[in-house]
């Protein structure tokens, strides 16, 4: 029982990390269909903000994670007016090379602004140690992120389905020409999810830095991840990716421990299954 | 022929795209001078014509038949480790019949996935292809007792080629010759199939589904079919880089295999029959004189160079080079 709950806990904070990162990608993807490899980038770059303003300038955590999200967020809007807003249009294969591209080019640049080497976070005094749940004493982190994310994707339930903004993105997400018909803006709305999402990115990137790990190749380890975690949700389907980067986490977590090695394999092969099965994810739409 | 299509300019110039050209020669002159040229380079050379291979391979399903593959290297993969598993455990070391085996196992697999795989579209496809090479890339891992897991099977000893020619990486000559002609005989097969009818249909799948199901033709199929086509290519391709290299590890299948050749190809040129040979040449290249010194500029301009092509370039070095020619044909 405990060994059950234990395995379940830790499954969750992973896929809260998860879901922090990928649910940007999801609502960008859902609403002009581009396929943004380098949002895992992101992810790094912002980890890499929160974890070096904590160590070099000595910000306290919660100033951190905000200047990683603001930071992020505006290099995202400059990036998609400047570059992303080009491929708009253009083919899935010029729009999946021009992330990589980017990628590459985010990966080199830090390895050789900082260096190769894997970051630590320094946790706050009341993030370290365990706490006792009761029936369990767990690790006071993994516990912190899932309460983060719950809290996230409450508000995020509420802004996509009680707010005006978010009514016009799931307007969007369901079907662009109409909802532009209706005089819904759709590029600024994407813009502003854009950097949204990025920022959002930006902030999983630095909390899950403990779970997930912090180095210059974070993007391309964790692409795959991330794309299955989308893919598997369903487009621009908020709710989708949370369960989604639950069912994921979990998973991974249990096979990790039970199959050591290669235990990816039934990650893959079930995220096969499932998109056989239901191609535009679990919860997308059915028809395209 | 017809009268009319005798007399009409575009129409001649349709019915007789399919002929050889002159042209067409300087790859393969340059292969049999290089061989004479850079004697201490061959090793090099073999592995940029293993490149050209599977680039190629690549070309038939990305370039004429559209499907946006992320995860080709498995088909290379495939391939490889046939071979490889091949030489270690059965003892079959023969080279020609080994990539014979390579060319089936790789198909076979290409055959299957495809079958399942191209159901889809879009982002859906793109997951399927990269989740099948990574399945693969975690049942080569796990199966450790016959793949050698992640250290791979160094050292792999393969037969004379023909019972005649010693086939060491020490005897670069006969290897280059061989990959070469390799090579060559896979060239003639993907020019036959790209201006056959079938190639043609493909084309058709590529710029219009729609209209291509509204005139009756097998999409599904000739999809598939090319696919399995496609990773059979990529299965010699694999074969002959274990061959040459004597052994085979991870690196085989996995993405950032799968992300080089889909550079090599873009950046020569998809879509064209020698996009590959001049996106490998001046990649490779590139590659060998940048990389090793400076691996992290290297990567930087890698990826400043493919958002360049994404963004202005589409077509390549070859897209390029024939811009210009049109531009100075305008001209006069």
């Amino acid at each position: 029982m405990e060994q059950l709950l234990g395995i379940l806990l830790g499954g969750f904070a992973a896929g809260m990390v998860l879901f922090i990162v990928s649910v940007g990608l999801s609502v960008t993807m859902g609403l002009m269909g581009f396929v943004n490899l380098a949002h895992g980038g992101f992810a790094m770059l912002g980890g890499y903000a929160i974890v070096l303003s904590m160590k070099h300038w000595g910000l306290p955590f919660f100033p951190a994670l905000a200047l990683g999200f603001v930071a992020v967020a505006a290099l995202s809007v400059v990036l998609e007016r400047l570059l992303y807003a080009r491929l708009y249009r253009a083919s899935e294969l010029d729009q999946v090379l021009f992330t990589i591209g980017l990628v590459f080019v985010m990966i080199a640049s830090v390895t050789l602004a900082i260096g190769p080497e894997t970051q630590t976070l320094a946790l706050p005094q009341w993030l370290r140690g365990q706490t006792d749940l009761g029936i369990i004493k767990y690790r006071t982190y993994s516990l912190a992120m899932i309460v983060a994310g719950c809290v996230l994707v409450v508000v995020l339930w509420l802004g996509f389905e009680r707010t005006r903004y978010g009514a016009r993105i799931r307007a969007a997400v369901d079907n662009r020409r109409m909802a532009q018909s209706l005089g819904v803006d759709v590029g600024r709305l994407f813009t502003a999810a854009f950097a949204i999402g990025s920022g959002l990115a930006a902030v999983g990137g630095g909390l899950g830095a403990e779970i997930l790990g912090l180095d210059p190749q974070y993007p391309l380890r964790y692409l795959v991840y991330f794309l299955i975690v989308v893919a598997v949700g369903g487009l621009g389907r908020v709710n989708g990716v949370f369960v989604a980067a639950l069912l994921i986490g979990v998973l991974d977590f249990v096979f990790k421990i039970h199959f050591p090695k290669g235990g990816t394999l039934f990650i893959y092969a079930l995220t096969l299954v499932l998109l056989l099965w239901r191609p535009h994810g679990l919860f997308g739409k059915r028809a395209g | 022929m017809s009268a009319a299509a005798t007399r009409n300019p575009a129409a001649l110039e349709l019915a007789q795209r399919h002929r050889f050209r002159w042209w067409e020669t300087l790859p393969w002159l340059a292969g049999i001078a290089a061989f004479f040229a850079f004697p201490n380079y061959l090793a090099f050379g073999s592995q940029l014509l293993i490149m050209i291979l599977f680039a190629l391979s690549l070309d038939l399903v990305l370039g004429y038949a559209g499907i946006v593959t992320l995860g080709h290297a498995a088909f290379f993969g495939a391939g490889a480790y046939t071979v490889g598993m091949l030489a270690q455990h059965a003892g079959w070391t023969e080279p020609l019949s080994g990539l014979v085996a390579a060319a089936i196992v790789a198909g076979a697999i290409g055959l299957a996935s495809g079958l399942v795989v191209l159901r889809t579209h879009g982002l859906t496809l793109l997951m399927l292809t990269l989740c099948t090479m990574a399945l693969l890339e975690e049942a080569a891992n796990m199966a450790s007792h016959y793949t050698g897991g992640f250290d791979g099977m160094p050292g792999l000893k393969f037969a004379p080629l023909l019972g005649w020619f010693a086939f060491d990486p020490l005897y670069f000559r006969s290897q280059y010759v061989y990959t070469l002609l390799v090579l060559f005989a896979c060239f003639v097969l993907v020019r036959v199939l790209v201006y056959s009818p079938f190639g043609q249909s493909l084309t058709g799948i590529r710029e219009n589904l729609l209209r291509m199901h509204a005139v009756g033709a097998p999409v599904r199929a000739r999809l598939v079919i090319a696919y399995g086509v496609s990773a059979a290519l990529a299965g010699v391709a694999g074969g002959l880089f274990t061959q040459t290299n004597a052994f085979v590890n991870l690196s085989a299948l996995g993405l950032e295999r799968a992300a080089g050749v889909l550079i090599v190809l873009i950046l020569g040129g998809y879509g064209r029959l020698y996009g590959a040979f001049v996106g490998a040449l001046v990649y490779l290249l590139l590659e060998h004189t940048l990389a090793k010194a400076y691996p992290t500029a290297w990567q930087i301009g890698v990826g400043l160079m493919l958002i360049v092509v994404a963004l202005y370039a589409r077509n390549g070095i070859i897209g390029i080079g024939d811009a210009l020619l049109r531009r100075k044909g305008g001209a006069r």
